[in-house]
């Protein structure tokens, strides 16, 4: 693994080549991390990742995600929305496109107050979906200076986080423990679906969506757990399992090799989840000090061809591997593309690993 | 908040507010404190002002700036320091000779702002409409040094919980190797601001990063020494080859001399040629002395005889190495024949014809006078010092250090200059005064980081038990508390502070209440690590501010949802009550339900206030009207006021809502119910004086006798069914 010291480091978004970062020293920074397809078969690369350029960023820097190869979505703690073109020919960053009051509070005494914390972006070419603590939902497309559409008061809670389900429905998780469904299709403000965890409404940070078979979404909790739900039925989730020690901030799948699923938390660590070892071969087993993963409610009957929805406790297990250990300081986000995976840490530090699986 | 910064030499930072004094939130300092403001200097600092004022450009940097101490009143005072009047410093921006200042202290920072009172006889007028963010530590500001702070703490952190395993040996070993990685941290981040200051085209930037580089360059001097003394705490004999080591790291202008002179193309008619070569006598490199000697040899013809000569001297002479297991007596018997052999060769005159060669014979002998001619080439009192000890004293004892470094700073400077800081500092650490070293240290350099980490490491070696301090714990929680408070000024790295408290047993907590307060809360991703922390900790108090403070914001912002769920995470039952009205009373004006996916999924957190028991329940009534379940809102709607869950202002809204109920087609409430409903309607209304029920608009007067109505034809249709009901 790689390091690179930045500011504290909030969040961090892959593109092919590059790596974009953003700290709470409100910069946004693209790093070159180096062509994946030349990384030899010994798995060493030469060079330390590249500071290409960074620009400046009005408010801390809540979420980012690259847009296309030289765009970056970034939203904002003041509530705007920011398009950043990256010039690769000069190597500088400019503004493309900014919408300045995506997320606000309505104060009901001062008619232009404060902009609220936009939390989640998530884009589908051309398509840019946000969400924030204001409970509101907005719909914009790269090239329209308006929202497309918004939905105002979509939760009476924070939304955390989005993604998209299908190409006209996203997924939200909020502050109060429930995922939702919404088609924008439907002209109705709400959601087409609710689900929900058993009552003890423990805020979810973040979802994620299986690449190849779209019914299955894992979230992250408060209480770190990793929920497997599937949206095709039922509104509890289909596992729980007991991973972090305290808020679990991002989940992903991988987007070509579905089976690792990589999560990283406010505790320190980020954790690879394995479900493609053939267990009965290998003994099952978890590399963090004898700690086991307990299966808090399993309803999986049906023939299932996804292993995240088929694991039986008993049976088999997932191999977990912790791929920062000795992290004191929170892991606040991270992002994985083919070999590379990347996150960023309170400690003022990336972490760039470029050979996950070998 | 103003973005203007003046990047000063002073180990201030300033900020200057832009906005006038009313539109800043801050609280303001009440201006019955006037500042002691460099316009009225206390009587004793007349010359410190001065002073304050040509320190303001320091335009040659010695090895390490002497000025860059914090000023004292903003610290405590160290064991043995006393209270005297520091020099002063003059804020940029600030006329107190005008008007009268007012100040107030945060946890890092100090703000200052003119008041209305004018000083003197001055004409009242418009003062400067500033107030100054006056910053206690620059350094945690440096973009350089926090990597320095980063990468500190995670060693730090290490230390601290790797303490109980090991012991003896071991322990030992791992003491040194955190030292080492400690330092090889300081060395990282020097060469980064080295890159930095060559990179910068702005003279000014340059000229700082150039100070930090030597700060940091001496930091790293006196830790290695620190390390070689008190934690390896090498025996004699061994201790020699740590002291070269020492010096070979830290002088290193000799490697580019070098590297000039084999580069040329006859090296031995270079004019540093015999420079370099003393350069490696002195610090005993005797392989590097011998191949560069090597070179003279193969070149001049004339003076090779002597060349083999010093040669063979120099392969001869007897180094202990730390694997070796030769005994101290066996080493000071070679050495004693060796010297015998290297007087004779000078007595012979061997190299009368050639003076450098002479010269360095001297020095193989320990001749100090020879040594001191090489003043310019070894620059520090120091390597003069370990160039004696090396050939007049090679197995020195470590106690007895300290005559040697004495009389070696006094023959080295002559008593021309003083000693500058960063001289006292080794000359205490060469006397093992550990707490003098501390000292010293905490007044030359402008950061805590330091102290608080080699005085921690030193703790970690049991050197610090015996002292005690009049004030606080010890010595070692005062700086870790110290620089904690200095990080947690900053917006980024006060996550770094908490860790740091955490291992100060005795004040630690405190601390991390009263900082972890006054965190700003901007987004609720912070608000979350924040409670982390102080529920991790059980810090209750603190939880419960939090969660207050982030309730009243959603509030304020209309976001009752949000408000609710702060307050449920809280258990404030109080403030969930509060938010219960807000919903009621939106509920009464607007008809509807707002928020209704919270509502819906209080859960067991219902519990938590009567008020919310109610709204979670009054909106399982409508949910079950909703769904045309009408018995079972007939019930849940008579026990909301039979159980005393309702409040008793909300006891009319919820009769109006029973009147549809009553006046289905359908028997709905039974005729006890209908009683018990009529119990109600009474109880609401016989609290009420006549005077208010005729004063009381006519709409309530209506509203009571529908209601009457409603319930008597309800009760008659009860009656009969009941009646039927049991006939048939």
């Amino acid at each position: 693994m790689t390091k690179i010291s930045s500011s504290s480091v909030c969040g961090v978004a892959l593109s092919s080549l590059e790596l974009a970062a953003f700290g709470d020293e409100n910069k946004i920074s693209i790093w070159s991390v180096g062509d994946f397809g030349n990384v030899g078969t010994s798995g060493e690369y030469q060079g330390e990742p590249q500071l290409l350029c960074d620009i400046r960023h009005h408010g801390d820097v809540m979420d980012m995600q690259f847009f296309d190869q030289e765009r970056i979505v970034v939203a904002s703690s003041t509530g705007s929305v920011t398009i950043f073109r990256h010039h690769q020919n000069n190597q500088t960053l400019s503004i493309n496109q900014r919408w300045e009051r995506a997320h606000y509070h309505v104060d009901p005494d001062i008619p232009f107050c404060g902009g609220a914390s936009c939390t989640g972006v998530i884009c589908n070419n051309p398509e840019i979906v946000t969400v924030g603590e204001d409970g509101r939902i907005n719909l914009f497309r790269a090239d329209h200076k308006e929202a497309v559409r918004t939905i105002e008061n979509a939760d009476s809670s924070t939304l955390h986080a989005v993604t998209f389900l299908r190409t006209t429905e996203i997924l939200t998780v909020n502050s109060i423990g429930q995922l939702k469904i919404w088609d924008f299709r439907q002209q109705r403000n709400e959601p087409s679906q609710i689900f929900s965890l058993t009552g003890d409404r423990i805020p979810l940070h973040c979802v994620d969506r299986h690449p190849n078979q779209q019914h299955i979404v894992a979230t992250g909790g408060q209480d770190g757990m990793l929920s497997i739900w599937d949206v095709r039925q039922g509104s509890m989730p289909v596992s729980l399992l007991n991973a972090h020690e305290a808020e679990m901030w991002e989940v992903h799948f991988h987007p070509s090799n579905p089976d690792h699923l990589f999560t990283c938390s406010e505790d320190g660590s980020l954790w690879h989840w394995d479900t493609s070892t053939d267990v009965s071969e290998k003994p099952s087993f978890f590399h963090q000090g004898g700690r086991s993963i307990t299966v808090l409610s399993h309803t999986a009957n049906q023939s299932v061809i996804s292993a995240w929805l088929n694991n039986n406790p008993t049976k088999d297990r997932m191999e977990i591997t912790n791929l920062v250990p000795n992290q004191t300081l929170s892991v606040n986000s991270l992002d994985v593309l083919g070999p590379c995976l990347v996150c960023g840490t309170d400690s003022e530090a990336i972490y760039v690993n470029r050979h996950l699986f070998s | 908040m103003g973005e203007a910064f003046w990047r000063l030499q002073t180990p201030f930072k300033m900020k200057t507010q832009q906005q006038g004094i009313t539109g800043c939130s801050m609280l303001l300092p009440s201006p019955a404190r006037p500042l002691r403001a460099s316009g009225d200097p206390p009587r004793a600092g007349g010359a410190g002002q001065q002073e304050a004022q040509k320190s303001g450009g320091v335009s040659h940097l010695p090895a390490l700036p002497s000025r860059l101490a914090p000023p004292s009143y903003f610290r405590a005072p160290l064991p043995g320091e006393s209270r005297e009047w520091p020099q002063l410093r003059l804020i940029p921006g600030v006329d107190s000779n005008r008007k009268q200042m007012c100040f107030d202290w945060g946890p890092g920072e100090m703000l200052v702002c003119e008041t209305l009172f004018p000083k003197g006889r001055e004409e009242k007028g418009l003062g400067c409409p500033n107030i100054f963010i006056v910053r206690k530590d620059q350094d945690v500001y440096s973009q350089t040094l926090r990597k320095l702070f980063n990468e500190s703490h995670g060693i730090f952190v290490g230390l601290q919980k790797s303490e109980e395993e090991l012991a003896g040996k071991s322990k030992k070993a791992q003491l040194v190797l955190v030292s080492k990685n400690y330092r090889s941290v300081i060395r990282a981040c020097m060469e980064e601001m080295h890159q930095l200051a060559i990179s910068t085209r702005d003279p000014e930037l340059q000229c700082q990063h150039s100070t930090q580089v030597c700060i940091l360059s001496a930091m790293e001097l006196i830790w290695n020494l620190c390390e070689i003394i008190f934690v390896e705490i090498a025996p004699a004999g061994h201790l020699l080859l740590y002291l070269l080591d020492w010096v070979r790291l830290h002088v290193c202008d000799v490697d580019s001399m070098v590297r000039e002179v084999l580069n040329s193309e006859n090296p031995s008619k270079h004019k540093d040629f015999w420079n370099a070569v003393d350069i490696f006598v002195l610090q005993g490199r005797m392989d590097e002395a011998r191949h560069l000697l090597s070179k003279e040899a193969s070149a001049n013809p004339t003076s090779m005889g002597m060349c083999r000569i010093l040669d063979d001297l120099m392969k001869k002479m007897p180094v202990l190495s730390i694997g070796s297991t030769q005994t101290l007596t066996e080493m000071e018997l070679k050495w004693q024949h060796w010297h015998e052999e290297c007087q004779q060769y000078l007595q012979d005159g061997t190299f009368a014809s050639n003076p450098h060669m002479e010269s360095i014979c001297k020095i193989l002998l320990g001749d100090e006078n020879a040594i001191l001619e090489k003043r310019e080439l070894m620059t520090t009192w120091y390597h003069f010092l370990v160039t004696r000890l090396l050939y007049s004293h090679p197995t020195v004892k470590p106690v007895e250090l300290r005559f040697y470094a004495q009389s070696s700073l006094d023959l080295f400077l002559e008593g021309e200059s003083s000693p500058e800081p960063l001289d006292s500092i080794l000359m205490a650490a060469f006397e093992f005064e550990i707490h003098q070293v501390i000292k010293e240290c905490s007044i030359a350099l402008s950061n805590w980081w330091f102290v608080a980490h080699l005085t921690d490491l030193l703790d970690h070696c049991k050197l610090l038990q015996s002292h005690n301090l009049y004030f606080g714990s010890n010595m070692r929680e005062f700086l870790l508390l110290e620089y904690a408070s200095g990080l947690f000024s900053h917006r980024c790295l006060w996550q770094l502070g908490v860790d740091y408290f955490d291992y100060c047993p005795e004040y630690g907590k405190v601390y991390l209440e009263l900082h972890i307060e006054r965190i700003p809360l901007n987004t609720e991703q912070k608000a979350l690590k924040v409670l982390r922390i102080c529920e991790q900790r059980q810090m209750h108090e603190q939880v419960r501010s939090i969660c207050k403070i982030m309730a009243m914001k959603a509030v304020r912002n209309n976001r009752l949802g949000s408000a609710l769920s702060w307050s449920i995470r809280a258990k404030d039952a109080a403030f969930a009550t509060l938010i219960s009205d807000r919903f009621l009373k939106d509920y009464c004006e607007r008809g509807s339900f707002s928020d209704l996916d919270l509502i819906d999924n209080l859960g067991p957190s219902m519990l938590l206030s009567d008020r919310l028991t109610f709204l979670g329940k009054y909106r399982e009534f409508h949910r079950l009207y909703g769904e045309k379940r009408f018995s079972e809102a007939a019930k849940l709607l008579l026990m909301l006021m039979t159980a005393r869950i309702a409040p008793c202002s909300f006891w009319m809204t919820l009769l109006i809502d029973a009147l549809p109920l009553l006046e289905q087609k359908e028997v709905i409430f039974s005729a006890e119910q209908t009683y018990e409903l009529m119990r109600c309607l009474e109880d609401l209304t016989a609290g009420k004086t006549d005077n208010q029920k005729f004063q009381g608009d006519d709409i309530e007067t209506t509203k009571v006798d529908i209601l009457r109505l409603a319930l008597a034809r309800n009760l008659a249709r009860a009656i009969v069914k009941e009646g039927t009901l049991e006939g048939s």
